[in-house]
């Protein structure tokens, strides 16, 4: 049964179970590999991306759910990295393995897309789904508050430069 | 490409191709310097890689793998001090497997024991002074002048008296004939322009935007996705099964049995999923089937009716207990641990008849190449290891056990075949860090003074299980680690262990044995110093006199944290100091019990003595990640088996910390010009006897097991 959705503007039709979740439509048959499979079960939050709009986990998003709707993944969060959040996640320094930082990113992305200016207390409302091993819990609070206010334009990152990954620099031995 | 050979033997050097190189690689060996190094390991291999591009870009080979420590940043910053080169045009690039990247201490090409800034310290500097040597050499020649005349600076080398001035990506090739130098000078730490400063991780930009290439994100052409379903009981095996309804499932291509289990073969992984969930199995449980977490203690309880093998003996402990004023013991027990990476194991494997290529996430090069080769049946030469990013590792990615499930199922399908595990099988079929009793007394004097300690433990071996029978004598030192080598100035001690074989698989798990015996000894630390009426950072203080290093992040943790200070009402403190692998890190835990018993940690402070750091912001951040991994340690998950088999599935049964129990972390980095250390495991330990010592503060109450749950308070 053919499926149609958007992904990062980008329209898509797939022909699979209908039940495949999200996360696997995503991951192996679009070949979008940033959006992360962690626990299955809607535990971890590795797999958040936005379906019109809203941070959903795409582990447990049958796909036959998001007909004619429009996804977000962490590669169409921004077209050049200048995402509020990702400048700020740089600028902090925050990501350790990473493995976890997409879905985090897209969490507080929704977070941030509410609430301008969210206290502690609503981030770790927001936050609290998305698993972090590395333990980079403290970086990313600070980081959601720095995010906000380069939104609200009261900081300015010192890499306002901001200019993605330099040629020669490696994403891993897997691409 | 070109290559610069030392000059010492220009056909034992390693030669290695790096992915879209137009410039030059430049390798070195320095010969004498690591002769020492174990006899198997050919020489002439021992290389660090400086790449060097037209462009004046320089791109580091960094042999560790990255799994969030840091070693993708902290090793170029190594060859960048020496290189005299700009930061800034500096990238790296995970090396092939190869002889030239072995740990030196491990003989193998494996990331662990908290060893690479260690073991990378000398050889890095060394690689990057000799490519900074060869280029002002070149330079000198070029411009017909001595090269004592010239010096280098931010990636040029500059004639001193005229400031003439060449870039190195200019100079690359002309470097490349020229020997290296048979001795080379290293700074001295006050020279350091990159060593001990915070500087950016080289892998940020791509963790923030999908780009980090892990394990699980590795594709090739014409590849398939296949899941294993493993006997739940360790030990069992396949005793018969159907896959006519897992076969019948759309996407599914084949199922056939491995030796871990049985494979399904699909499109994508969701169909190998749907598929593994249609098959008929029947299992042969094996002898394991009636094996519980309790039979296992009782087999603990058993084997410390008897005396175990002695691992450390000073004075007489049993006399000078029994002439003790105030005798205390204590029983204490630590759980299964899963490693629970993120990212759960996978590997991607394309096994031909001529050879094979893995893209995985691992630990561990060396064995995954060993693992591929015996399954393909090629000489190891033959398989090319792409080692990827790691979603974690803490020790679990050094196995190959997923690394053959892929090689397997890839052989059979002749077709590359990526193997996933879900979230339950990395839970159900991990290396789990080990379960442990311990029987431990203590004596002190009629003045408070610890006159004897004596520390009888029992737990299967690690180290048999990573390595079998390479524990000899029945002693495996991991198990009695923090107790062997306590520091603390104690007359009488005796330490003995009891190896008790079982059949739950176990692993390296961030920290290794310390990451259970810091907490049994910290824990009686505090209960000696309680009944010796004195304060616990005192008590330990006075006991530290002779280990300067653990004395100096005592008291380091002791001042930064207010110890004696008044706290806010309904808060209180808990102290601990433990080594691992040579650094030394206490850490002070501040908390408060919530109405139902809850505890909740506000604020932990940490003081850290690796010698010189390299980059203070990672060391911090392996700090903070360390709390929080023993944090969940401490207060969230454990294994725990029923039935032969392990009863967690998921993050909603083996819990581990999240934002809203995070606490605010502060790190204190000690002033030190000692060779490093390394930062990947030792932030572990102090903190689960930490936060317990706390509790205790609390409450009154000791509470001898891990994790902490509020019923042990009723």
């Amino acid at each position: 049964m053919a499926i149609r959705f958007m992904v990062n503007g980008k329209p898509h039709t797939v022909d699979v179970n209908p039940n495949m979740p999200l996360l696997w439509v995503i991951r192996d048959t679009l070949n979008m590999t940033g959006t992360k499979f962690g626990c299955g079960e809607s535990l971890c939050g590795a797999c958040t991306v936005h379906i019109d709009g809203e941070a959903k986990r795409s582990c447990v998003t049958p796909v036959s759910s998001v007909e004619g709707k429009n996804i977000t993944t962490i590669e169409g969060i921004s077209p050049n990295h200048s995402h509020p959040l990702q400048q700020a996640w740089v600028e902090l320094d925050v990501p350790q393995c990473g493995y976890c930082q997409s879905g985090q990113i897209m969490s507080a992305a929704s977070l941030l897309a509410k609430n301008s200016n969210p206290t502690d207390a609503e981030i770790d409302e927001a936050m609290t789904g998305n698993i972090c091993r590395c333990g980079t819990y403290q970086q990313i609070k600070a980081a959601i508050h720095l995010a906000a206010a380069i939104a609200r334009g009261t900081a300015k990152p010192t890499n306002s430069e901001f200019d993605s990954v330099a040629p020669g620099v490696i994403v891993g031995g897997a691409k | 490409m070109s290559v610069i050979t030392t000059g010492i033997d220009r056909r034992k050097f390693l030669k290695t191709s790096l992915a879209g190189a137009t410039g030059l690689i430049v390798g070195f060996y320095l010969p004498g310097r690591h002769e020492v190094l174990a006899a198997s390991v050919a020489p002439a291999d021992l290389n660090a890689f400086v790449h060097i591009s037209p462009d004046n870009v320089i791109t580091v080979l960094v042999g560790k793998s990255e799994m969030g420590q840091g070693v993708a940043t902290s090793l170029p910053m190594l060859v960048a001090e020496e290189l005299e080169c700009d930061w800034s045009k500096v990238r790296f690039e995970f090396a092939p497997a190869a002889r030239a990247y072995f740990n030196p201490i491990m003989h193998s090409q494996l990331t662990g024991g908290s060893t690479s800034i260690h073991t990378s310290w000398e050889p890095m500097r060394e690689a990057g002074a000799a490519a900074r040597e060869m280029l002002i050499a070149a330079a000198a020649q070029k411009w017909g002048v001595a090269a004592s005349e010239c010096h280098a600076e931010d990636g040029e080398v500059v004639h001193t008296a005229t400031k003439r001035r060449a870039g190195y990506g200019s100079l690359a090739e002309a470097a490349a004939k020229i020997p290296a130098p048979a001795n080379v000078k290293l700074k001295n730490y006050t020279e350091f322009k990159i060593i001990g400063k915070p500087f950016k991780r080289l892998d940020v930009h791509p963790k923030v935007d999908g780009r980090a290439g892990f394990g699980i994100d590795a594709r090739r052409p014409g590849m398939y996705h296949a899941v294993v379903l493993r006997c739940p009981v360790f030990g069992g095996k396949v005793a018969s099964f159907d896959a006519t309804k897992a076969k019948a499932v759309g996407g599914v291509k084949d199922v056939f049995p491995i030796s871990s289990g049985i494979a399904v073969v699909a499109d994508n992984t969701w169909d190998a999923m749907e598929g593994r969930r249609a098959l008929v199995v029947n299992w042969d449980e094996g002898p394991n089937a009636n094996v519980t977490t309790e039979s296992i203690f009782a087999g603990f309880s058993k084997a410390l009716e008897k005396p175990g093998v002695p691992a450390k003996k000073v004075g007489d402990a049993a006399s000078a207990l029994s002439g003790a004023v105030t005798k205390l013991e204590a029983e204490y027990r630590a759980p299964y641990e899963s490693h629970a990476t993120m990212e759960p194991m996978n590997c991607l494997a394309d096994i031909r008849e001529d050879g094979a290529e893995l893209w995985v996430p691992t630990q561990a090069q060396t064995s995954s190449q060993a693992t591929a080769a015996r399954i393909a049946g090629v000489h190891p030469d033959r398989v090319k290891v792409h080692t990827t990013f790691l979603g974690g590792g803490f020790g679990r990615r050094g196995r190959a056990d997923f690394v053959a499930d892929a090689c397997e199922v890839s052989k059979a399908m002749k077709a590359p075949v990526q193997v996933t595990w879900s979230r339950e099988d990395d839970m159900h079929h991990d290396f789990y860090r080990p379960a442990a009793l311990i029987r431990l007394s203590g004596g002190l004097d009629s003045s408070g003074k610890l006159v004897s300690l004596s520390a009888h433990i029992a737990c299967d071996s690690v180290l048999n299980w990573a390595f079998p029978g390479s524990v000899k004598n029945g002693l495996d030192r991991t198990s009695v680690d923090d107790f062997y080598n306590i520091p603390y100035d104690i007359p009488n001690i005796l330490v003995d262990y009891q190896l008790v074989p079982g059949p739950i698989p176990l692993g390296f798990w961030r920290s290794v044995g310390s990451s259970m015996n810091g907490f049994f000894r910290e824990s009686f630390m505090d209960e000696l110093a309680a009944a010796a009426k004195k304060d616990p950072y005192e008590f330990r203080r006075d006991l530290l006199q002779k280990s300067p290093r653990n004395l100096g992040v005592l008291n380091l943790v002791a001042e930064k944290a207010g110890w004696g200070k008044p706290l806010p009402a309904g808060r209180y403190r808990g102290i601990a100091v433990v080594e691992a692998f040579n650094t030394y890190v206490a850490e002070v835990a501040e908390i408060s019990l919530g109405q139902y018993k809850n505890v909740k940690v506000h604020r932990v402070v940490a003081a850290v003595d690796l010698g010189q750091p390299v980059n203070p912001s990672i060391i911090e951040q392996q700090v903070r990640g360390g709390i929080v991994f023993g944090l969940s340690q401490a207060l969230k998950g454990e294994i725990t088996i029923e039935k032969g088999r392990v009863v967690q599935s998921n993050f909603n049964n083996f819990e581990v910390l999240r934002m809203n129990e995070m606490p605010e972390i502060e790190v204190h980095i000690t002033n030190s010009h000692l060779a490093p250390s390394g930062m990947g495991e030792p932030g572990v330990p102090p903190i689960a006897p930490a936060v317990f010592n706390a509790i205790y503060a609390a409450t009154g109450k000791r509470l001898r097991k891990i994790p902490y749950r509020p019923d042990d308070l009723a």
